[in-house]
């Protein structure tokens, strides 16, 4: 317990937490506000959709995880972390947890809330969670937040410096995963492999079928969901192990 | 008390630290002193066990560093005064230590105040100067008021005043009955300070003994002494055989100590002028022991 109260103080006591989560629920509301009123027939209001800004705030999310790792190294603060906690794992874990949880409170909020905004904008749209699916699709964002702030701490722990992770995660996010469907021939089937395509099929609106034309993904929700958690949870348990052999 | 024995960590084909065996025993302040790049952090990341040694182990009380339970309660350390978010408050930086070890809160505003720090307890550690940032790491390393305590260079780059104020600090963790192990490049600082000595150069061990043999091998034992009144005194040591050498008239006196020399003086009626043990020639002493293990010699000023 005194580990994760140390990570909690950690967390909360510097600023940018703050900023990242308050930016992941204002642009993801404000997306799906824009989104909703100001579309005409373009997005057709259903559950789905209504995660349309889901993947920036996972972006944000990255970002806000990979921070919380990597400028640990940057300040010294990981050696002080190493000296306190010789065991590392711990104090390791600790942090993925308390990330997680915040990533997951910040997944919860934007799921519900751009749910709930979209209602709100489209009152005669039937946007009501009738279907497994429906409740998968909102609620799943607990899950793909979580998954993804274990990424960003396990980037961070593995590459331990905030430039050189910042600029890999935002230029997979942003960069990468878009232009795969620019290759000729392959291209589309990259991009269904692509890890945050992966997440947004499991709970995100899902454009791939929509504007992209994309053939059939190869793998259902659930199987994505999977996938994109073994991507995520593989780069968690990477990150730990390197730490607990590597000279600090 | 701090026990190395063979500690030894080489990174491929270089060895920053080599064999190195020495100790550091409690209610002393030990030295550990080497130029530049002799090794010295290296040896106290072992200590602490943030380097794995490649060969040697190192003991705290008994113990291995990584099998002591809440370590900070045993080993406080300052490596690096700069080690903290520049953005966190001074309170919440050590609060976030002192939980790890379960330490409770209440200690962090004791430690603050030990080290003059509660009036900007609450303000973002960014902002702090390099001698705030020292109180600040001496206060991370008193906060699980520990037995052992290390310190990486604590005085580099500190005003008079802060060099007195960490020295007078050394100097009563050390009568506490603590072990106080502190890194230094700068042999006339350590010479204030320290008790106990450890000299590495290239990562092998030069000296280990008290500061006190150091300085009496180092300085010999001439005592210099300048006096109106030389012929006296010359006749004075001469009757009882005590070596001396001229010196631009003063005489610089062998074989007696300042205490027995100002008595002779006095019975001989010499007043003097001065009355120095030749620790002049202790930081020539020290580049000589080190020079040959210095890693970036300087070449000749042409």
């Amino acid at each position: 317990m005194s580990v994760l109260k140390a990570e909690r103080i950690k967390l909360f006591s510097t600023r940018s937490p703050w900023w990242c989560a308050g930016i992941a629920v204002v642009a993801t509301l404000g997306f799906t506000a824009l989104f909703f009123s100001l579309s005409g027939g373009e997005i057709v209001p259903t559950v789905a959709n209504t995660q349309i800004a889901s993947a920036q705030g996972r972006t944000v999310v990255l970002v806000l995880a990979v921070l919380a790792a990597a400028s640990e190294f940057n300040w010294g603060t990981m050696r002080m972390t190493f000296q306190a906690v010789p065991s590392r794992t711990p104090a390791l874990l600790a942090k993925g947890a308390v990330v997680g949880t915040l990533s997951a409170a910040i997944g919860l909020i934007v799921g519900v809330g751009c749910w709930g905004l979209a209602t709100l904008i489209k009152p005669d749209a039937d946007l009501a969670l009738h279907t497994a699916a429906d409740w998968r699709i909102v609620f799943g964002q607990v899950l793909t937040f979580l998954l993804t702030g274990l990424l960003g701490v396990g980037l961070g722990l593995l590459l331990r410096g905030v430039g050189l992770t910042l600029g890999i995660a935002l230029v997979w996010t942003q960069l990468v995963e878009g232009l795969v469907l620019f290759i000729p021939t392959v291209g589309d089937d990259i991009h269904q492999w692509m890890p945050f395509y992966a997440a947004s099929q499991f709970a995100g609106a899902d454009l791939g079928a929509g504007p992209l034309k994309l053939g059939a993904p190869p793998l259902g929700p659930i199987g994505y969901g999977v996938y994109f958690a073994i991507i995520c949870l593989g780069f968690f348990a990477a990150g730990v192990v390197i730490n607990l052999r590597r000279d600090s | 008390m701090i026990e190395a024995i063979g500690l030894t960590k080489a990174y491929g084909d270089t060895v920053a630290v080599d064999d190195l065996s020495f100790t550091a025993e409690p209610g002393r302040v030990t030295g550990f002193l080497g130029p530049n790049g002799a090794g010295k952090s290296t040896t106290m990341r072992m200590i602490l066990g943030l380097d794995t040694p490649s060969a040697g182990t190192v003991r705290i009380e008994g113990k291995a560093y990584r099998r002591l339970p809440d370590p900070l309660r045993t080993v406080g350390a300052m490596l690096d005064a700069t080690w903290r978010h520049p953005g966190r408050t001074a309170r919440e930086h050590l609060r976030w230590i002192a939980a790890t070890n379960d330490l409770p809160d209440k200690r962090v505003d004791e430690v603050l105040e030990l080290v003059g720090l509660t009036s900007v307890a609450k303000k973002r550690a960014g902002g702090f100067s390099l001698g705030m940032l020292q109180r600040l790491g001496i206060a991370n390393a008193l906060l699980g008021d520990p037995r052992v305590l290390l310190f990486d260079e604590p005085v580099n780059g500190l005003d008079p005043e802060g060099m007195a104020w960490i020295r007078r600090l050394l100097e009563s963790l050390a009568a506490d009955g603590r072990t106080v192990f502190v890194s230094s490049h700068l042999l006339p600082e350590m010479a204030q300070t320290a008790q106990d000595l450890v000299v590495i150069g290239r990562g092998k061990l030069i000296y280990q003994g008290t500061m006190d043999e150091f300085v009496a091998r180092a300085a010999g034992d001439g005592v210099k002494v300048r006096s109106p009144h030389l012929a006296a005194l010359r006749i004075a040591l001469t009757e009882r055989g005590i070596g001396f050498e001229e010196s631009g008239g003063a005489l610089v006196v062998s074989g007696m100590d300042s205490d027995a020399l100002g008595e002779l003086a006095f019975a001989a009626g010499a007043t003097l002028h001065e009355l120095s043990p030749q620790t002049g020639s202790l930081e020539q002493a020290y580049m000589e022991l080190t020079s040959e293990a210095v890693e970036f010699q300087a070449g000749a000023v042409r």
